[in-house]
């Protein structure tokens, strides 16, 4: 659930990532801004396929994320965005199994056709 | 077990949990439909919420409370955007103020629910939750923890296994 736990094979990744001019360059000028793929594409002598690769590796790594906004494909580099990231939709996961649990649960007790029962209280079924 | 996929995508803000129940189509749906069965289920045991106004039409407003184990009643509501009984359900869900009027100040949360037959007593319920932002999905988060639902895991999974197979 959490990405703090960064493996060999994940740091190697980075390095790998990390260990060329251009990739370097995209990083630096990403770093907790947005710039689109065409911009950065303009930036540099290669075709904005090589561009694109270069991203794709980046984002492979963790390094940056690609964000479409409408035509556009918006590249950021905000490592520690996308560890909260994940951390909240952890969160957000346990939140929503209880409630699938319960839900479960509720439509054990819902087999018989409920009325409106006033009497109802907050123990539900547990009886 | 209730939970088949859960699908986290930390770019788009978006979760998709996706569920099987033994149960038809229209039993699922009933879930929603009915105030009664909603607060069985949509808050956690410490914090049980109560249903008043209930209009699952488009447009339609759905206010609710919660109430916590000192007396706190946090107010929620849906604002309901779509949907088609019994397979589909798109609605807001935000905090209100003390009246249960929506508070303006707080993020909103998107949710689409799509319920599928799998067979006659089977039903697949997918929800896709999103944020508007990471700010919002922080904020949203912190408060969602207030409702102590992770001391209510361990509870649910005795009830279930308990609970008799119709």
């Amino acid at each position: 659930m959490v990405v703090d736990n960064l493996g060999d094979e994940r740091i190697d990744q980075v390095f790998r990532a990390l260990a060329d001019t251009t990739r370097r360059d995209i990083v630096s000028r990403t770093l907790g801004t947005e710039l689109s793929v065409t911009t950065l594409a303009r930036s540099y002598a290669m075709s904005f396929a090589a561009v694109q690769k270069h991203v794709a590796v980046l984002e492979r790594a963790g390094l940056v994320t690609k964000v479409r906004r409408g035509r556009e494909q918006l590249v950021r580099c905000d490592i520690e965005t996308v560890r909260r990231a994940h951390r909240l939709l952890g969160e957000l996961e346990d939140l929503w199994r209880a409630r699938m649990d319960r839900f479960g649960e509720a439509l054990v007790a819902a087999d018989a056709p409920t009325t409106d029962d006033p009497d109802t209280d907050d123990e539900g079924v547990a009886s | 077990m209730t939970v088949t996929n859960v699908h986290k995508d930390p770019e788009a803000l978006t979760m998709t949990i996706t569920s099987e129940f033994d149960a038809p189509v229209t039993r699922v749906w009933q879930l929603w439909e009915n105030p009664r069965d909603l607060e069985r289920w949509w808050g956690p045991p410490e914090y049980p919420a109560t249903f008043e106004e209930h209009d699952l039409r488009p447009g339609g407003i759905v206010t609710y409370f919660m109430t916590g184990p000192d007396g706190d009643k946090p107010r929620g509501y849906w604002r309901v955007r779509n949907v088609e009984p019994p397979h589909q359900l798109e609605f807001e869900d935000g905090f209100a103020d003390d009246s249960g009027k929506p508070n303006r100040d707080m993020p909103v949360t998107t949710l689409r629910v799509t319920i599928t037959a799998l067979d006659a007593r089977r039903t697949r319920m997918a929800i896709e939750t999103s944020f508007p932002s990471l700010e919002a999905m922080e904020r949203l988060l912190e408060m969602g923890m207030d409702e102590g639902m992770s001391s209510a895991l361990g509870q649910i999974d005795a009830i279930l296994r308990s609970a008799p197979k119709s």
